[in-house]
């Protein structure tokens, strides 16, 4: 089933707006669907691998002012750089939800999204990548 | 924000950029996954719920039926940092058939996979070393010797397996932090070789 008769029958935007806090915690956005969070979208914009790394944008405070419950989820989320799976664990959810709500916290320009040397760049970029793993584990 | 330390590493989070390597780590029931995983892991193996991908349906089916219980799978993971902007994740999940639709998640833009085989249960890695051969996936055998004995000869497992020759076949004892990172090594040297006569035949 495509995003567009999806769209059709679900409104864009299902969450209702929430009253200001001070800190939200995974818990609050737990206790909403999934479904609900991702307003329908089906589709992550960012190419978003379980290891892409995910950080805060500098000068985003990590509590209190992203306006959305789930962008300051993710944000708390990553109090150093995480991957993708990290997060999904951090939030209790399915890997294909946090998805959808890393890259809308992405497009909200409150993260950073990496780019995934392994995914993203050509085969010259992954031969790199293999030969700093080598070495970083052989030092290890 | 006015906590010093928040802030630092606030700063610490985006200063740079950051790296991240993925490497599979297969096997059957009690193969020795999550040992693997944890004896190099920094954190605690975690475990997520791997949902079907969005490819297979898997939001849209839920979001059009929300009682309905999507499909999930647990899935092991443990993160190695080898630099200060490189990060290593090793993915530990179920070689079940059943559960193919979300490998593809798994390998992509993976370095490559670890099947452990218990050498009581040899037939538990045939799934994950059928699906690493069509994916073209490199991969190596880690040898679980349980009680300390080989059940199997390297030679038998590799027929039994119909593994290839150049595929390296390796003892390991998963609860062993040296072991387990030999083992990596040699599946990422194998990996790297790969790369190199794929290129050299001009495959890429
Ligand atoms: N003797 C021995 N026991 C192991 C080894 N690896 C794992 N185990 C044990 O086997 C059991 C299953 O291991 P586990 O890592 O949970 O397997 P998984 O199901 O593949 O994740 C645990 O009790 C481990 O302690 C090994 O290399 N040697
Ligand atoms: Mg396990």
């Amino acid at each position: 089933m495509s995003a567009q008769s999806l769209s059709q029958r679900m409104p864009t935007q299902v969450i209702p707006a929430l009253p200001e806090r001070d800190s939200a915690s995974a818990d609050d956005a737990a206790m909403v669907r999934p479904y609900m969070l991702t307003g329908g979208r089906t589709r992550a914009k960012y190419p978003l691998e379980l290891e892409t790394m995910v950080s805060v944008k500098e000068g985003v405070p990590f509590d209190g002012t992203c306006d959305r419950i789930e962008h300051r989820a993710i944000v708390e989320a990553c109090p150093a750089p995480r991957s993708v799976a990290e997060i999904a664990v951090k939030l209790g959810m399915p890997l294909g939800v946090a998805r959808v709500l890393v890259s809308d916290a992405a497009d909200a320009g409150h993260v950073t999204v990496h780019r995934t040397m392994s995914g993203t760049d050509g085969a010259e970029a992954h031969l790199l990548l293999m030969e700093r793993v080598l070495s970083g584990l052989r030092r290890l | 924000m006015s906590n010093p330390a928040r802030q630092l590493a606030q700063q610490q989070s985006d200063s740079s950029t950051m790296t991240s390597a993925k490497i599979v780590v297969a096997g059957g029931f009690g193969a020795g996954k999550t040992t693997f995983v944890g004896s190099v892991s920094e954190i605690v193996p975690l475990t997520t719920e791997a949902m079907m991908t969005d490819a297979s349906t898997g939001i849209d089916d839920l979001a059009a039926t929300p009682d309905k219980q999507a499909t999930t799978v647990a899935m092991d993971f443990g993160r190695v940092s080898l630099d200060e902007d490189l990060i290593l994740y090793l993915f530990g999940t179920p070689g079940q058939q059943r559960f193919w639709f979300m490998w593809d998640d798994l390998v992509r833009g993976a370095i490559g996979a670890v099947v452990l085989a218990d050498t009581r249960r040899l037939a538990d890695s045939f799934a994950p070393v059928d699906f690493f051969e069509d994916r073209g996936l490199p991969y190596v055998v880690g040898l679980n010797a349980f009680d300390g004995v080989l059940r199997h000869e390297v030679d038998d497992v590799r027929e039994a397996l119909s593994v290839e020759p150049s595929v390296p076949i390796i003892r390991c004892d998963a609860r062993d932090r040296e072991s387990t990172k030999q083992s990596l090594i040699t599946l990422v040297e194998y990996a790297m070789k790969q790369w190199v006569a794929m290129n050299e035949s001009g495959h890429r």
